[in-house]
């Protein structure tokens, strides 16, 4: 399939050029004046406050309550589509990603039960392909994916009341080419707090001192005869080839944040001894098995809905493909972590490992060398 | 034996004997001079440029595990001298010669991660694949072709030479300062040159004239891992080398299993891996040089 000849990204834009400046001297009525129409909707929102989330980049997650003050919100983000050329490891193999605001995986949104999500989904026209959003969070219109599916140079607003508690991935879900996009990395997760914050299972509270979210990815290089990674011109040649690759179900690349070690080195995410952690981890398309090497989950949300009581005192725990889960830590001893999928053929050899340096006192009565190697 | 008792078999004997021995000399250093010229099939390859390092004393920090009260502690630094003159090939082995070795049967494919342009060093190969090559490039090219010891390589290194010491107050009550030390340390090499191997002399020679030590391939050496028990003076109080386990030496020094061709940070580990690993070699004088030098040859 990869001989086929392919149309160019050049001539494909020549293409859009021609028909679009058709489309927009036929009026197409403003956006402003779309959304003003969207607003009067059968529900009384004017009354709620609005508040502006500027997303940050994985494994960053923006600033927010745990315990929510005051009255639902209506919660405003903004996603921008972005085609790109992404590199997924340290070898130089490139895929065509397609990401929401530009990271693999997408930010992290957070927001609190009741509240409303306004979220802007922007696809600029230098995209080639059109493209939507599923929230797995959101009810009807198959997640907001049947709302949202704009073209090159279009935008959508979709606004969704969260009803739910818990984490759950988002993902691009455009008719016929679904897990193409979602394994090109266009998917994210929000986290949809309960309004007084997590709690035990117990009516405890579980406040967090730090929160990271780990977005896993797997991805499907195609090789050429040499075994080598296929690097193609455009996001569309490698289409096929790529398919051919989904369909045996073996990943080329597993990978945290985009990339192989995107979360080691000087991107190791960081904590202090006594620091309560919470790893949020999302896989969109994939099963996975967080497991922290040295530590544990004290409380786990498997399947990431905080209605359920955690699960405590983990060893590794269990992430459906299509969901995100949640893991508190606290840390007890300083060092370095790996944070992996257990299945360690994943985490060393395709990618999915990760690192947390922690800094602190030593607790010798947790743990404590009796004999250094020494001679037998 | 009784023959032996006739006078003309003495005389035999103490004339034919000794002259046998020196025709059986001769022999075997003819052979060792001009064997190559026996196996047309296999050509002679250009022995390798090398530099040649007069012996000098220097110091440097010593290979291996050190631990002081079973607390891990930096490694001493050594006073050393070489016992002759290091000659050591200016370049690291290429990817082109090795492949003649390939080429001969005398050496497995190397298996390249990272597939570099040009006139590249070899990469993609273990500690056996080094050996075999200098055991075929020392047939082919009639030297004593043998990995460095880790000794020698530091020396070669020269002021480039990366000291691995961590420099932490050492009474051993957190452990852990030295892993994240470590792991900052190995985070913060740099790593500019990507992991495409670069054609020959890419990263430049050093001031004893060796190229590329400092550069994106990695080498091995003959030095065995070991680990080394240290009392508050230093004295050395158990070592056990671990031979499995070679030294490999370049931007960092670090332990490697003798059949690893493409190093990854593997189980629990958290490390920073070698981008790639090659070899360079040197080359010992036969024991017959001093003589032929002797005659002028």
């Amino acid at each position: 399939m990869a001989n086929l000849p392919t149309i160019s990204r050049r001539a494909l834009l020549a293409g859009a050029t021609a028909i679009g400046a058709a489309v927009q001297l036929a009026a197409v009525l403003p956006a402003a004046a779309q959304e003003a129409a969207a607003t009067a909707a059968a529900v009384d929102l004017s009354t709620l406050e609005r508040v502006k989330v500027e997303l940050v980049p994985p494994p960053f997650v923006h600033a927010h309550e745990q315990v929510a003050t005051g009255a639902p919100k209506i919660v405003e983000f903004t996603l921008t589509i972005e085609e790109k050329l992404h590199e997924v490891d340290n070898d130089g193999t490139t895929v065509w990603a397609m990401t929401f605001n530009g990271s693999v995986p997408g930010p992290m949104m957070v927001v609190h039960e009741g509240d409303y999500v306004e979220l802007t989904l922007v696809n600029p026209d230098t995209n080639l392909m059109q493209h939507n959003i599923d929230f797995h969070s959101a009810t009807g219109a198959l997640g907001g994916a049947g709302l949202t599916i704009v073209n090159p140079g279009e935008k959508a607003i979709l606004r969704f009341k969260a009803t739910k508690a818990g984490v759950f991935v988002y993902h691009c879900a455009p008719e016929g080419m679904v897990p193409w996009h979602v394994t090109a990395g266009m998917n994210g997760a929000i986290m949809v707090l309960p309004r007084d914050g997590l709690k035990d299972g117990k009516g405890n509270a579980l406040p967090y001192d730090r929160v990271y979210y780990v977005g896993e990815q797997d991805f499907y290089v195609p090789r050429d005869a040499d075994g080598n990674f296929i690097a193609y011109e455009s996001i569309g040649d490698g289409y096929a080839d790529t398919l051919e690759v989904m369909r045996k179900l073996t990943p080329s690349h597993v990978v945290f944040n985009g990339k192989v070690g995107a979360l080691t080195g000087e991107n190791a995410m960081t904590a202090a001894v006594g620091e309560r952690v919470l790893i949020l981890h999302s896989q969109a398309n994939r099963d996975t098995r967080p497991h922290l090497i040295g530590g544990h989950g004290d409380y786990v949300w498997q399947t990431g809905k905080f209605h359920n009581a955690p699960d405590v005192d983990l060893e590794t725990w269990f992430i459906p493909g299509g969901a995100a889960g949640a893991a508190l830590y606290t840390f007890l001893q300083p060092g370095v972590y790996a944070y992996v999928n257990h299945n360690l053929i994943e985490a060393f050899e395709l990618g999915a490992a990760a690192h947390f340096t922690v800094t602190g006192d030593w607790n010798d009565d947790l743990m404590t060398g009796v004999l250094a190697p020494s001679p037998i | 034996m009784t023959t032996l008792a006739h006078p003309l078999h003495k005389l035999l004997n103490s004339v034919a004997l000794p002259a046998g021995l020196l025709l059986v000399g001769a022999l075997v250093i003819s052979a060792q001079l001009t064997a190559p010229g026996f196996a047309p099939a296999q050509p002679f390859i250009a022995a390798p440029e090398t530099v040649t390092l007069a012996p000098a004393d220097f110091s440097y920090r010593a290979e291996g595990h050190f631990l002081r009260n079973g607390n891990p502690v930096d490694a001493p630094m050594v006073e050393a001298r070489l016992g002759g003159p290091l000659v050591i090939m200016k370049y690291q082995v290429s990817a082109a010669d090795y492949a003649q070795c390939v080429a001969h049967g005398a050496c497995v494919p190397a298996e390249p991660r990272n597939i570099g342009q040009g006139n590249v060093p070899v990469t993609g190969v273990n500690y056996g694949d080094a050996v075999a090559y200098a055991a075929w490039l020392s047939d082919r090219t009639g030297g004593d072709w043998v990995l460095p010891t880790d000794r020698e390589w530091a020396f070669a290194a020269g002021a480039g030479f990366t000291d691995d010491a961590l420099g932490l107050d050492e009474d051993g009550a957190n452990p852990a300062e030295r892993w994240l030390a470590n792991y900052e340390k190995e985070a913060a090499r740099e790593n500019d040159a990507g992991r495409l191997p670069l054609p020959l002399g890419s990263f430049g020679s050093n001031e004893n004239g060796v190229a590329d030590m400092g550069g994106n391939v990695w080498e091995w050496t003959q030095t065995c891992h070991r680990r080394v028990h240290v009392d508050a003076a230093g004295a050395v109080l158990s070592e056990l080398p671990a031979c499995t386990i070679k030294v490999l030496d370049g931007k960092h020094r670090t332990p490697m299993s003798y059949f690893i061709r493409d190093a990854k940070s593997g189980g629990c580990s958290v490390g920073i891996p070698p981008d790639n690993l090659g070899f360079r070699l040197v080359r010992h004088p036969r024991w017959y040089e001093p003589l032929l030098a002797l005659f002028g040859r």
